[in-house]
């Protein structure tokens, strides 16, 4: 059983990542248009909001 | 918000920053757009356009942000998107938010967080309740301890709060529950791992608890800021500026801003901001105001009504009042008074939490009680009655309502209609009889002329030009844009009307049996000024009585046009040359009998019934005062719109109820287990997971 003392940190590791990812996402405001962003997909891959 | 929120600014990237900083923001309101051309060619419309630095289209908020270079204003990206096809009205500044929703990123992190813990804990506990030995179990407490509890306090704020604002308002809501539960389990479970007295812990459940009712915040969030945002959007469409003339230059202002004796100048379709009197003659468009449909002519010097469109020339105002003081303001002050009656509306959730926060505290109040009495072990008390509180808790009965909400008015919102009120779905359900405005709601505006090809059209003009009769003017108005033919012998006799020669033959413009007639060599043309429809107009009447409604017409308008208008829509209930009060007592009238009244209507002379009728929809061509009065706006211009809301509508509640049913039909299993303490923390969690994952399922299907 002394392997949990490594696996339960790495596991809790692990998610706290996740959820450090995924409040990294909403720090950059990737939820403010889901609809958009799915239909950006579609487009070129240069930004469209670059300078030109 | 506080530096212990993760994620209540979204952060700009510092490049962002710098070009923000330099140029000027603007938002504009983008109706119009539905997919990935759209953006696309949005984006590259506006990026051409010298001085805009960036654009990016918001396609869920049917927005775009602008950054121009300094001083430029929207006027250009104005100009450039409709000229490229895109309808696009400039929001205001202080109504558009440009941070975004704090509100609902820091809901989204709570989520997040609960999740994580919710997840890692429950792995966890699967261990345990598998059979880990004594030792294994008391570090796995300890483990799930130290995720939960600061998860907790982080995630579970919202309940907390709005808990706490209840209980000093000395009222009971349905978070004061869902508080207590969590604060027992956390407290039980705490003393169970510090003292490991055999009892079991709850953290796995307080935290899916918190993560289920959470999603549910969230949902509920959402749908309420697209209702405010879209809301504030509306009053956008019609930003309140006005052209004013001082001396010989002229400069847009803010409407509040013009005093009485200020000239402003009113160009073709516009509508007077205040009311003041004309320095020219014109021909107005009084139906906001009244519902007559045939334009009114009038004099220099005669009174215009804030409100009221000049239909043929550009012409000059001279303001007597301030826009505060305008006709349309005082009108839409009354409305306020009308309205308040319908906030005190209560939805099915509202009820159902009235019934809801009671029986749970007195459940687990006599399972404590009970327990206490027959077995003299407060521990084991308070455990039961810990269970009881966290089985009951409403997981799915947070859920069942607003996740049928946002799934529906979001499918509304892409059909057109957008609702404004929290409740307005739940109304619209109800609706059992159907009052419809004649003119701007089942026609169009403005009297149109009957189609006429270049020549004949021509032809009409130029003769029309040629009088002052008001029919003549009200008809030239109508054919601006047509190129006037050359005529010669242009005669006008009073009462009669023009006559000329065209090519050798006669042609006249007069009046006829059934009013004027345009006499063409080859033929004659009744030149009435005839309402169009509006598109899907008579689809729309027949889909709402094949669904059984009672339709209605109503219109300040002459009998006789409403019956001929009437008969060809086949509406058998006509309520001709009624005065805005009798709108509005028509509505009080119909809900004394007990009917629910569904108002649609555009005018100001709709506003009261709007206010009064249990249910409201105005087009989005509607005046301002209208739009505010009523529940929702029909942003489509087909009509066909209507009777699909009111399926939706229908279809809506009929989810909310089998949602309802479905979670009190869990607790009814549930509550007996937990009473007779036979409830293990893996049982709630099974319960609260499949109620939850059901509802939200059964909200979300087709």
């Amino acid at each position: 059983m002394n392997i949990l003392i490594v696996l339960i940190p790495v596991s809790i590791t692990l998610g706290a990542a996740g959820l450090a990812a995924c409040i990294w996402t909403l720090r950059h405001g990737q939820y403010e248009d889901l609809e958009g962003d799915a239909a950006r997909i579609l487009l070129d891959d240069r930004e469209p909001d670059e300078p030109q | 918000m506080t530096a212990a929120c993760a994620a209540c600014v979204a952060v700009p990237s510092a490049q962002d920053i710098a070009r923000d900083a330099a140029g000027e923001v603007v938002h504009l309101s983008l109706p119009g757009i539905h997919c990935a051309a759209c953006i696309a060619g949005v984006e590259r419309t506006l990026t051409s356009v010298p001085g805009i630095r960036a654009a990016r289209v918001n396609l869920g908020r049917r927005r775009v942000r602008i950054v121009t270079a300094p001083d430029i204003g929207a006027a250009p990206a104005l100009a450039a998107l409709t000229a490229a096809g895109f309808e696009a009205h400039q929001l205001d500044d202080s109504i558009a938010t440009p941070t975004g929703d704090d509100t609902g990123r820091t809901l989204l992190a709570r989520i997040a967080v609960a999740g994580f813990a919710m997840m890692n804990v429950m792995a966890l506990s699967v261990a345990v309740w598998s059979g880990a030995s004594q030792t294994t179990e008391a570090m796995f407490h300890w483990v799930s301890a130290a995720i939960a509890l600061p998860a907790l306090a982080y995630a579970a704020v919202p309940f907390f709060s709005s808990a706490i604002g209840a209980i000093r308002g000395g009222r009971v809501n349905m978070d004061v529950p869902i508080a207590l539960a969590i604060l027992l389990a956390s407290i039980t479970s705490l003393h169970e791992t510090i003292y490991s007295a055999g009892a079991d812990t709850w953290f796995d459940a307080a935290l899916s608890l918190t993560f289920f009712l959470l999603a549910g915040r969230y949902l509920d969030h959402r749908a309420r800021a697209t209702a405010r945002s879209a809301a504030a959007e509306l009053t956008a469409l019609e930003l309140p500026r006005a052209t004013l003339i001082e001396g010989t230059t002229r400069r847009t202002v803010d409407v509040a801003r013009i005093l009485p004796g200020d000239h402003i100048a009113l160009s073709v379709g516009a509508r007077a901001p205040v009311d003041g009197t004309t320095l020219g003659p014109a021909i107005l468009d009084r139906s906001a105001l009244t519902g007559e449909s045939a334009p009114v002519a009038i004099e220099a010097g005669a009174p215009i009504c804030a409100g009221e469109t000049v239909l043929d020339a550009p012409v000059t105002l001279r303001a007597t009042a301030r826009a505060a003081d305008s006709t349309l303001r005082r009108l839409a002050a009354l409305v306020e008074v009308a309205e308040t009656g319908r906030h005190r509306y209560s939805g099915i959730a509202d009820r159902a939490a009235r019934l809801y926060a009671p029986l749970v505290h007195g459940l687990a109040a006599l399972a404590f009680l009970g327990w206490w009495w027959g077995t003299g072990d407060a521990h084991l008390a308070i455990g039961i009655a810990t269970a009881v509180l966290i089985i009951t808790c409403p997981c799915a009965l947070g859920l069942a309502v607003p996740a049928v909400t946002a799934s529906v008015t979001g499918r509304l919102f892409r059909a057109g209609i957008l609702l404004k009120s929290g409740t307005a779905l739940e109304r619209l359900a109800e609706v059992d009889c159907i009052l419809i405005d004649k003119t701007g709601t089942l026609t169009e505006g403005t009297p149109r002329l009957p189609e006429l090809d270049a020549t004949a059209a021509g032809i009409a003009l130029t003769l029309a030009q040629a009088s002052s009769h008001p029919v003549s003017r009200a008809i030239a108005a109508a054919l601006t844009g047509h190129t006037p033919v050359a005529l010669d012998d242009i005669h006008e006799t009073a009462g009669q009307g023009m006559t000329a020669t065209w090519n050798g033959s006669p042609v006249a413009l007069g009046r006829g049996p059934d009013g004027t007639v345009l006499t063409l060599p080859d033929c004659q043309i009744a030149l009435n000024m005839a309402e169009h429809l509006r598109p899907g107009a008579a689809d729309m009447i027949e889909s709402l009585r094949s669904d059984g409604y009672d339709v209605h017409m109503l219109t300040g308008d002459r009998q006789q046009a409403a019956d001929l208008l009437a008969a060809r829509l086949g509406i058998s209930h006509v309520h001709a040359g009624m005065q805005p009060q009798d709108k509005a007592a028509l509505v009080a009238e119909l809900t004394a009998q007990g009917r629910r009244v569904l108002m649609i209507g555009d005018g100001l002379n709709d506003t009261a019934a709007l206010a009064a009728a249990h249910v409201s929809l105005a087009p989005a061509t509607a005046l301002d005062a209208a739009r505010v009065a009523s529940d929702g706006v029909v942003l489509a211009s087909d009509l066909r719109a209507v009777p699909q809301s009111l399926r939706a509508a229908r279809r809506a509640l009929r989810r909310i109820r089998q949602n309802l049913a479905i979670a009190a039909g869990y607790n009814a299993i549930a509550i007996p287990i937990a009473l007779a303490g036979l409830a293990s923390p893996l049982t709630a969690a099974i319960a609260m997971s499949l109620s939850s994952v059901t509802v939200v399922g059964n909200a979300v299907r087709r």
